[in-house]
Parts: C-alpha cells; structure tokens; sequence
C-alpha cells in the first residue's frame, strides 16, 4: 500500500507558555520550542504500521519552508521512506484551502491509496484532511482511532461522544484524520535522526506540481487571521500565592469545607 | 444579505442543545435575519425532532431519506449540497460530526470555512469577523472570513446562549425530493460503546484529574495517594489517556466521562474546552499547573502556579495528618 502522510511543524504547547509579543497581535516567536503536531506523529506511526503489516511505502510531506525539514527527517528516522519538502513563496499565508489545494496537487502526481492526516494542529481547526478528500472525491473519515486493512476497502472506528467509537467500511484510495491515542510512536533519538542526516529530501514548488498560483497564498485566502489576543478575564481564578505549605492546608480547607476528606 | 442556515444534530427524536445556541448565532450576525433549520434523518424521530424546534427557529427544513437515518457525513454532505441555495452560510456544532461533515462541505459548496468559533464580532458587507482560540486556548485570535461565495461555519458547542424567540412560523417545509440518490463509499456499520472501567468516577463527589503534567506513568501514583487520603476517585484528561498511563473509563472530556463532582482537583491540566466540556454541575475548581498561561486558571475557583509532582505529596501528607492516618 502506498501511504502519504501529511505532517506539521508547531510550536509544542506542552513545553510552551505562548504569550503575545511586544506589538500585541502576534505571538511571541522567539525561543519557542517546535515538535512534530502530536496527532501527526501518531499518523506517521500508524502509516508505519500498516506498512510493515501489508507491504509498500511512506511518504511524509509538509507545506512549509526549510526549517521545516527537521521534523521530516524526524519522521524518515522513525522509517518513513521517503520525505518530500513543498515550499514556494507563493503559498506564504495560504488559509486552510489554499494548503488543502498545495497538497491536493501534490497528491495528483502521486499514486497513494491512503493518505493520512493529524485530526488537528496548533491552530484547532481540523480542516485540511476533509478539504482533500473532497477536493480529490475521495471518501474521508475523521477522528479515526483504529484502522483494519481489508480487500480494496479498510474498516475504520472514528471517535464518537463519551469514549464510545463508530464503525465504519471505507474505500479505498481515502483519506484519514487520525486521532492521538491511536497508537505508541516509536521513540526517536538523535543517534536516528543522524542516521537519516545525508537522506536527500527532495524540494517542490508551484510550478513543479502545477499549481495555480491564484488559488493559493495570501491573495486566495477567504479565511484570514487578523491579530492574537488575550480576552479580558472578568473572573478568572484567585491565585493562591503563599507557600507550597500554606497553599496546601487552603486547598484542604476548601476540599473538606465542600464535603471531601470524609 | 445571505441566507443563513443552522444544521441540527438530533438523536431519538431530541434535538441537540446546540440547536438553540445555533439560532443565537445566526442572530448574532445579521439581526434582523430568520435563519433555517435544517434537519436529516429518517422515520418519528426526525418528525419529533422538526416539531421540537418552532421555539428557536421560523422556517425547518426537513430531509427525510433512509439512508440519513443514521448520519454519515458523506450523505449528509451530498444532501446539502443538493438543496442549499448558493453563497449561503451554514452554521454546524464543532462536534465529531461537524469536524467530520464540514471541511468537505465547504470545498463541495466553493465556500469559505471557518473552525470552533467561539464569539461573532459583526459583519461588515461581505467580512465576517469571528472570534477563535489556538495553541489548546492558550491566545485568541479574530479572523475575518470573506463570505461573499457563502461559508460553512464551524461553531464551538456551549460557547453561546440559547436563544429562544417567538419566530414567524412558516415551519416544517420537506425539501426530500430535491435530494437524489445517495451512495456512500463509507459506510457506518455499529456504534461500539465504551468498556466500563474499575472505577466509575461519574458517582464520586471529589475527583483528583491528572493531565500531561504529571509526566509519567510512575507519577500517576502521588494522584492516587492523595486520592485515597481524600477519599477521592482519580480521573484524567486526555493526554494522559493516550500515552496509555490510565484507562480511558478515566478520561473526563467530551471523548470521554462527563463528571458531575462537588470538587474537581485539575493537576497539570492545561483546560482545553474538549476535557472542559466534560465537568459539569457547576464543581469547585481547583486548579494547580506550573503554567501561568494555561486555560483552565481561567475557569478554575482557585489556582495554584506550582508543579504537581511537587504539590500532590504536599497535600497527601497534610491530608493524612488531618484525619490521622500516619504517613507510610
């Protein structure tokens, strides 16, 4: 089976406290920590998985620019077989459609059965996965935590309310958002990612994979992100600031006052 | 101005809560609209659930077909594609069916999308401007959306109010026949519902959550001591449930339990409105995060910035002390 999958680079917000910068309508950018998008790593993982089970290939790709790079050879020492780099100046500030489209170009030059997608990355929106499939009319399921490969067709379960999963039959060639929990990623060390260091990761651009260039970039985009900002909080919660002693005797003072520590 | 339409989620002939809190948004953006409802389904339920929704909404649309009895987006999708009038916005809950439905929609019907809108700002002829959050809630952003070709809206579930008004009913019209033959090249074949777990942490009046920031798995034990010490249940929200350090019959969220404690102990909880949208009744939130920024100092009653490895067998000790059990 060929399988693509389509990963992100993002600042980690476990290992980030993302505050504005001095302008007040951006992020502050400097000495963030970047990762893989967690629930692109576990799609990886599943490619993987599936590959080693059934045979074919993996194939990561990311729409971005050369710092990007780093999280593709990431996912080459984890065992993808190839890795492949889309970067244009002309899809600076694409919205979700306009990466949707970079990608569904890319897609046509290939011949993957399966493509695969995080649920979500660090802006929550959830949209590239369906954007493809229906750009390419491809049968789409997000949400995906358990994947069976069957004849022309896998069965797929799909996260539903209330830790309940829907079963599903789906066609191949389709596309998947995976959900995080599905799997283990494997660990990868620097001893891997320096075993992958020489891979070539091939470079494409608009004109390689023939992409309108008024369908994407700035100009294209109908969804645009205006500022950052941090709402007024009208009542968040009272801060305890004493020691860690002190803030704990309060804590059970408030616990046993609600009818804890029976 | 365009027509705006709010799809309802309904289940056994009852509609969803968000079905109102959609009617509210669609108010919200052009006051002086009537928005449409419209409705998928199949068979009593779907008739019970058009009639349920006069209060909210003027004019019901209804699509009755077999094959939407059970609602797979794939369907769902070619029927709206077949009735909804040109750069029309429609409005859908953030759920797992909207994450699902939506995205696709959007590119079927040439139309803008935006995602888990959480607050309108106003429209401004063709420029919608809406309010989102990002990095797991930690900022907000306003992003303006062009809808002159129309858009598909993707709205948070319980970020607006109800809104119930006494519309001009022309109410339930049937748009079935304008829907064709539907194929599906995914097919929904069972619901499987979730294992029960060893502790059911929806019966306890004091839960100690645990999320990311209690780091491993042989950390999950200070959350269970200090469980025990306050005759508490341990819980937890969802990374902690897929690193695979606890069951997901543990996971409080809207993938999982929702709790309804007296007091909820939020330990290395960043407060992402998935696991949020799980606590209900109201509990006394206490929330400790070495994480000054974290969403959930936001909705807590009292927050701690402190590190949970630190803090739990703090309080562990000071518990057993107070109902006198010695410390091992």
């Amino acid at each position: 089976m060929e399988i693509l999958v389509c990963v992100r680079r993002v600042p980690d917000t476990s290992e980030n406290e993302i505050e504005l910068d001095a302008t007040g309508k951006d992020i502050e950018r400097e000495e963030l920590v970047y990762s893989v998008n967690e629930a692109d790593n576990y799609a990886v993982e599943e490619a993987l998985q599936i590959r080693d089970r059934v045979g074919g290939n993996v194939t990561v790709v990311t729409v971005g620019g050369e710092d990007d790079e780093e999280v593709l050879r990431r996912e080459l020492a984890m065992g993808a077989n190839r890795a492949v780099l889309i970067s244009d100046d002309a899809f600076i500030a694409s919205d979700g459609r306009g990466v949707a489209t970079i990608l569904k170009d890319f897609v046509q030059k290939g011949n993957y059965d399966l493509i695969l997608c995080g649920v979500q990355a660090d802006d929550g929106a959830a949209q590239i996965g369906g954007m493809l499939g229906a750009m390419l009319d491809y049968p789409f399921a997000s949400l995906v935590n358990s994947i069976t490969v069957e004849e022309g067709k896998l069965k797929v379960s799909r996260e539903i309310e209330g830790g309940n999963r829907e079963l599903n039959e789906i066609d191949l060639p389709c596309v998947l958002s995976i959900q995080t929990g599905i799997n283990e990623p494997r660990y990868v060390g620097m001893r891997g990612i320096r075993q992958v260091a020489s891979v070539p990761i091939p470079t494409l651009g608009a004109s390689d994979l023939g992409v309108q260039k008024d369908s994407v970039g700035e100009a294209a985009a109908k969804v645009r992100r205006e500022d950052y900002f941090v709402p007024a909080l009208s009542n968040g919660a009272e801060m305890l600031h004493g020691s860690r002693e002190e803030n704990a005797d309060k804590v059970l003072e408030l616990v046993a006052a609600r009818g804890g520590l029976k | 101005m365009a027509r705006i339409f709010a799809y309802i989620v309904h289940r056994n002939g009852i509609v969803d809560d968000t079905a109102g809190e959609l009617a509210a948004v669609a108010r919200r953006i052009g006051p002086t609209t009537s928005p449409t409802a419209i409705l998928t389904g199949w068979g009593a339920d779907l008739e019970a659930a058009c009639n349920s929704l006069r209060a909210f909404f003027g004019d019901i649309w209804k699509i009755a077909n077999e094959a939407l009895a059970y609602p797979n987006a794939e369907l769902v999708r070619q029927a709206l594609v077949s009735i909804l009038p040109s750069n029309s916005i429609l409005l859908v809950p953030h759920d797992h069916f909207g994450i699902d439905l939506s995205p696709g929609l959007s590119v079927k019907l040439g139309s803008a999308f935006v995602s888990d809108v959480l607050s309108i700002d106003g429209l401004e002829r063709d420029s919608l401007r809406l309010v989102r959050q990002e990095f797991g809630g930690q900022v907000s952003t306003h992003v303006r959306c062009d809808i002159s070709s129309g858009a598909v809206i993707n709205v948070r579930p319980g970020a607006f109010r109800p809104e119930q008004v006494t519309p001009i009913s022309s109410g339930v019209i049937d748009k079935s026949s304008a829907v064709g033959t539907l194929t599906a090249r995914r097919r929904f074949f069972e619901t499987i519902v979730a294992e029960a777990g060893d502790v059911d942490i929806t019966k306890h009046s004091v839960l100690v959550s645990i999320g990311r920031g209690i780091q491993e798995k042989d950390n999950v034990a200070l959350a269970e001591e200090l469980a025990e010490a306050l005759g508490a249940a341990v819980s937890c929200s969802r990374p902690v449930v897929d690193a695979k350090w606890m069951e997901k019959s543990r996971q409080v969220g809207s993938s999982g339990k929702t709790v309804k404690p007296k007091v909820y102990l939020a330990c290395g909880i960043s407060g992402a409105f998935q696991h949020l949208a799980g606590i209900k009744g109201n509990p006394f939130l206490i929330a400790i995060n070495k994480n000054p920024k974290a969403p959930i100092f936001q909705v807590a009653d009292v927050g701690i910035v402190d590190d949970v490895l630190e803090f739990l067998p703090e309080l562990t000790s000071k518990a057993r002390e107070l109902r006198g059990v010695a410390a091992k």
